[in-house]
C-alpha cells in the first residue's frame, strides 16, 4: 500500500539530501541535508515494514535517537565555530589545508 | 453525508498553509494574495464545519462517526488507522477552532499589513489551524498526538515570529520546552492505555475500559494523572503555567488565537474527550479540580498587579482555564466545555481589543519616533474618548468574564461553580475548591475594572504630542470585533440553565459525557441553594468590579518612565511570585552547573579530550621516543642489531 510512491519520495529526498551535502557550502544548510537524507532512510524503512515486520519500525527509533545525539553534538561544533570564525561557510574553514 | 468530508477542514488551511509558505519564500510578495488565501481557505473551512454540525443537528448520531483516511501505523498487534472522530464534541471545538480562528485571521490583515514577514504570519496561523484540527478531530490518542505536538511546534514558532529580539526567541523555547515536560506525560499514559487496554482509539477505549480497569485503581489513576500532566503543559496549569506569560511575546492576534481561545483549552478538551477515565479515576479528578481552583485563584492574584496589558490577560487566561479544569475535575464536563466556548468568544474578544489599543499606541509613539512602552498601562489612559469602539466592545467582554448575568460568562462561570458546590455533597473538599473558585471571581473582576479604568478612564497619560494619533483601528479590525462582542453577550444561550429552560449544550454533549455519567451522578444544586449561589456569585462579581473601579480611579498614576516602585505585597505580586527565579535555581542553573561542571570540564576535557585523544597521542610520542633511542648514530651498534634480527629470522625459519 503505497510502498512504490513512498520508496519514489525517499530516494528522491535522498537525492536532495545528497545534492545538498555536495553543493550548498553553508554549514547548517549541509547539516539539514545530511537530515533529509537520515530522514529518507527512515522513509524507506518505514514504507517497508509494512512488507517485512515491525522491525523497521525499530530501526527507525534507532536512526532518530542517532541522529538526535549528531544533531546536538553538530550544533555545538558548528555554535564554536562561529565563535572563532564569525562565519559558518565552509570555504572559510581550512585550517588543515595542505 | 458532509461528515466524510471532514478533511476538507483540515486540507483547507493545509493547503492555505502551502501557498502562503510558498509566498513567504519569495522575497517580494503581494499582500492582497496572502490575505486572500490566509483568510479565504479558513472561511471555506468554518463553512464545511458548519454544514457537519448543522447535519449532526440534524440527525444527532448515537455513535461517533469514524472517517478512515488511511491505514497508518501497521505494527504487529498495534494497527492503527489515521481516522477522523466526527462527533458532538469534536463538531463543537471544530466550529469554535474554524470560528474564532477566522476572525482572528481576518483581524490580523489589519494588525500585521506593515510587517515584513506577513506571508510567513500566515503560513503559520494556517498551519496552527490545521494541526489544531487534528487534535479535536483525530479518531485516537496517537492521531490527537499529532496535532497535540504540531500546535506545539506552530506555537512556538509564533511566539517567536519576531526572533530578532533573543527575548522573543527565548519565550518561544521556554514554552516548547515547558511543554515537553508536559509531552512525556501524555506519552507515557498513552503507553499505558496500550499496555492495559491493547487499544489506542477512543471508541476502543470506551468499550473496553469499563470491563478491564477496576474504578479507582491504580493504573487507571496513574493514566489520568500522566494524562494531566500533559494538560498542565499545554494549559498553563500549576506547575507548568510559567510559559503561559511570557509568550505574550507574539503578535497578540496569536495570543488571542493560541494562547486564550483554541490550543491551551487543548487540556480540557482532552479531559473531556477521555471523560470515562477521569469517572474511573475520582482521586485524579479531584487533583485536577483543585489544581484547577488553585490555578484559577493563583494566576488572579498575579493579575492584580500587572502593568502591561497583556501580561494582565495572560494571567487571566491561566486563571480562567484553572475554572475550566475545576469543571471537568468536578465531573462536569458539559460545563467545562461551555466555558471553554465562553471563553474563547469574550478572551479572543479582550485579546484583540488590547491589540488595537497596542496598534493604536505604538503608531502614536511611531509618529513622534518615542520609544515608550506602547503595552503599559501606566501609558495609557483616558483612551474612551479616543477609541469609543474599542472601549465599549472590552467592557461587553470585561462583563462577560467578571460573570454580570445576562452576558456569556456569567452563565458558564455560574454552572462551574455550582457543579463544584453539588459535588460538595459527598466529597467536602470541594466546598473549599468552591470558595476558591469564588475567591478567584472576585479577584477577576477585580482586575479587570482595574485594566478598562487604567486603559480607557481617568486622564490620559501617553503624551503631549502622542494623543492625536489615537484613534480607532479600521473597519477590518473593529469588525471581528463586533462579532465577537455580539457572541460575548449573547453567546450564554447555548447553555441556559434548567430554571430558564435551556441545557442545550449539555443535553448536546450527553452522548459523548454518558460513559462517564454511568459512573457517578453530578447532583446540581436545585431551589432556592441555587438561587443563592447565583446571588453569591453575580454580587461577588459586581463587588469586584466596583472595588476595582473605586480603587484605581482613585489612585494618582503616573506614566511608567515616572511611576515609583511598588513596595511590599504588591511588588511580589508584580515580580509573580519569583516562582521563575524559584524554578531557574532549583531546575536551570543545577543542569547548567552539571553540564559546565561535570560533563564539560570534567567528563569532556579530562576522560575525552585528556585520556582519549590527548592520551593517545602522548603513547605514540612515547613509542616514537622509544624508537628513536635505537638511532644512535654509531654503525657497530647498528650492525649489531642487524645482526641479532636476521639470526633471529634464520632460527624462525629453521624451525
Amino acid at each position: 500500500m503505497l510502498l512504490g510512491p513512498s520508496l519514489a519520495l525517499s530516494a528522491i529526498l535522498f537525492s536532495l539530501g545528497v545534492a545538498g551535502v555536495l553543493l550548498r557550502r553553508n554549514a547548517i544548510v549541509l547539516f539539514m541535508c545530511i537530515e533529509l537524507m537520515l530522514n529518507a532512510v527512515n522513509l524507506s524503512f518505514v514504507a517497508l515494514a509494512q512488507l517485512h515486520g515491525a522491525g523497521g519500525y525499530v530501526m527507525v527509533f534507532f536512526v532518530m535517537s542517532v541522529a538526535a545525539a549528531e544533531a546536538a553534538v553538530g550544533l555545538a561544533i558548528i555554535i564554536g565555530i562561529f565563535r572563532h570564525k564569525q562565519s559558518v561557510d565552509l570555504r572559510n574553514i581550512n585550517l588543515l589545508r595542505g | 453525508m458532509i461528515s466524510n468530508w471532514v478533511w476538507l477542514t483540515v486540507a483547507l488551511p493545509l493547503l492555505g498553509f502551502l501557498l502562503n509558505g510558498a509566498l513567504a519564500l519569495r522575497r517580494t510578495g503581494s499582500k492582497a494574495i496572502v490575505s486572500v488565501v490566509g483568510v479565504g481557505l479558513l472561511l471555506a473551512a468554518f463553512a464545511v464545519a458548519l454544514g457537519i454540525f448543522i447535519e449532526l443537528r440534524l440527525s444527532p448520531p448515537h455513535a461517533p462517526i469514524i472517517v478512515d483516511l488511511w491505514h497508518w501505523l501497521p505494527a504487529g498487534a498495534l494497527q492503527l488507522e489515521f481516522a477522523f472522530q466526527v462527533d458532538q464534541l469534536s463538531a463543537v471545538m471544530m466550529l469554535v477552532v474554524t470560528g474564532v480562528g477566522s476572525l482572528i485571521h481576518l483581524f490580523s490583515v489589519g494588525y500585521m499589513k506593515e510587517d515584513p514577514g506577513y506571508a510567513r504570519y500566515f503560513a503559520y496561523l494556517n498551519l496552527f489551524i490545521v494541526f489544531m484540527l487534528v487534535l479535536v478531530l483525530g479518531s485516537s490518542f496517537p492521531v490527537m498526538f499529532i496535532g497535540w505536538e504540531g500546535v506545539g511546534l506552530c506555537s512556538y514558532l509564533l511566539i517567536g515570529f519576531w526572533f530578532n529580539d533573543k527575548v522573543n526567541a527565548d519565550a518561544g523555547k521556554k514554552a516548547f520546552i515547558m511543554n515537553r515536560i508536559g509531552d512525556f506525560g501524555f506519552m507515557i499514559a498513552m503507553f499505558l492505555i496500550w499496555d492495559s487496554l491493547g487499544t489506542l482509539t477512543f471508541t476502543g477505549m470506551v468499550e473496553r475500559a469499563p470491563a478491564i480497569l477496576p474504578a479507582g485503581g491504580a493504573i487507571v489513576t496513574a493514566i489520568t494523572l500522566f494524562l494531566f500532566l500533559g494538560c498542565t503543559g499545554k494549559s498553563a496549569q500549576i506547575p507548568l503555567y510559567t510559559w503561559l506569560p511570557d509568550a505574550m511575546a507574539g503578535p497578540t492576534p496569536v495570543s488571542a488565537l493560541i494562547h486564550a481561545a483554541t490550543m491551551v483549552t487543548a487540556g480540557v478538551y482532552l479531559v473531556a474527550r477521555t471523560n470515562l477515565l477521569f469517572a474511573l479515576a475520582p482521586l485524579s479528578s479531584t487533583i485536577v479540580a483543585g489544581i484547577g481552583a488553585l490555578t484559577a485563584l493563583f494566576a488572579a492574584t498575579i493579575a492584580l498587579r500587572q502593568y502591561d496589558i497583556k501580561k494582565v490577560l495572560a494571567y487571566s487566561t491561566v486563571s480562567q482555564l484553572g475554572y475550566m479544569f475545576l469543571a471537568v475535575g468536578t465531573g462536569a464536563y458539559a460545563s467545562g466545555i461551555f466555558h471553554l466556548v465562553t471563553h474563547a468568544f469574550f478572551k479572543a474578544l479582550l485579546f484583540l481589543g488590547a491589540g488595537s489599543v497596542i496598534y493604536a499606541m505604538h503608531e502614536a509613539y511611531h509618529a513622534t519616533h518615542s520609544h515608550a512602552d506602547a503595552q503599559d498601562m501606566r501609558n495609557m489612559g483616558g483612551l474612551k474618548q479616543r477609541m469609543p469602539v474599542t472601549f465599549w466592545l472590552m467592557l461587553i467582554a470585561t462583563l462577560a468574564i467578571s460573570g454580570i448575568p445576562p452576558l456569556s460568562g456569567f452563565f458558564s462561570k455560574d454552572e462551574i461553580l455550582a457543579a463544584a458546590f453539588g459535588r460538595a455533597g459527598d466529597r467536602p473538599v470541594f466546598y473549599l475548591f468552591y470558595v476558591m473558585g469564588l475567591a478567584a471571581a472576585l479577584l477577576t473582576a477585580y482586575y479587570m475594572a482595574r485594566m478598562m479604568v487604567m486603559t480607557f478612564l481617568g486622564e490620559n497619560r501617553t503624551g503631549e504630542q502622542e494623543r492625536a494619533h489615537i484613534r480607532d483601528a479600521p473597519l477590518v479590525m473593529t469588525g471581528p470585533l463586533i462579532v465577537l462582542g455580539v457572541l460575548s453577550a449573547v453567546g450564554g444561550l447555548v447553555n441556559l440553565p434548567p430554571y430558564l429552560g435551556g441545557g442545550a449544550l449539555e443535553h448536546w454533549l450527553e452522548p459523548v459525557t454518558a460513559p462517564a455519567a454511568a459512573f457517578f451522578k453530578l447532583e446540581m444544586p436545585h431551589g432556592l441553594t441555587e438561587l443563592y449561589l447565583i446571588g453569591a456569585a453575580v454580587l461577588i462579581g459586581a463587588a469586584g468590579l466596583v472595588a476595582g473601579y473605586q480603587a484605581t480611579l482613585g489612585r494618582k498614576l503616573l506614566p511608567a518612565a515616572e511611576a515609583p516602585e511598588d513596595t511590599g505585597l504588591a511588588w511580589v505580586l508584580h515580580r509573580k511570585y519569583y516562582v521563575d527565579e524559584i524554578y531557574d535555581r532549583l531546575f536551570v542553573r543545577p543542569v547548567v552547573w552539571l553540564s559546565r561542571l561535570v560533563l564539560w570540564k570534567g567528563v569532556d576535557q579530562t576522560v575525552v579530550d585528556g585520556a582519549a585523544v590527548n592520551g593517545t597521542a602522548r603513547i605514540s610520542r612515547g613509542l616514537g621516543w622509544l624508537g628513536s633511542r635505537l638511532q644512535t648514530g654509531q654503525v657497530g651498534v647498528y650492525v649489531v642489531l642487524f645482526l641479532v634480527g636476521a639470526l633471529w629470522i634464520l632460527q624462525a625459519m629453521v624451525r
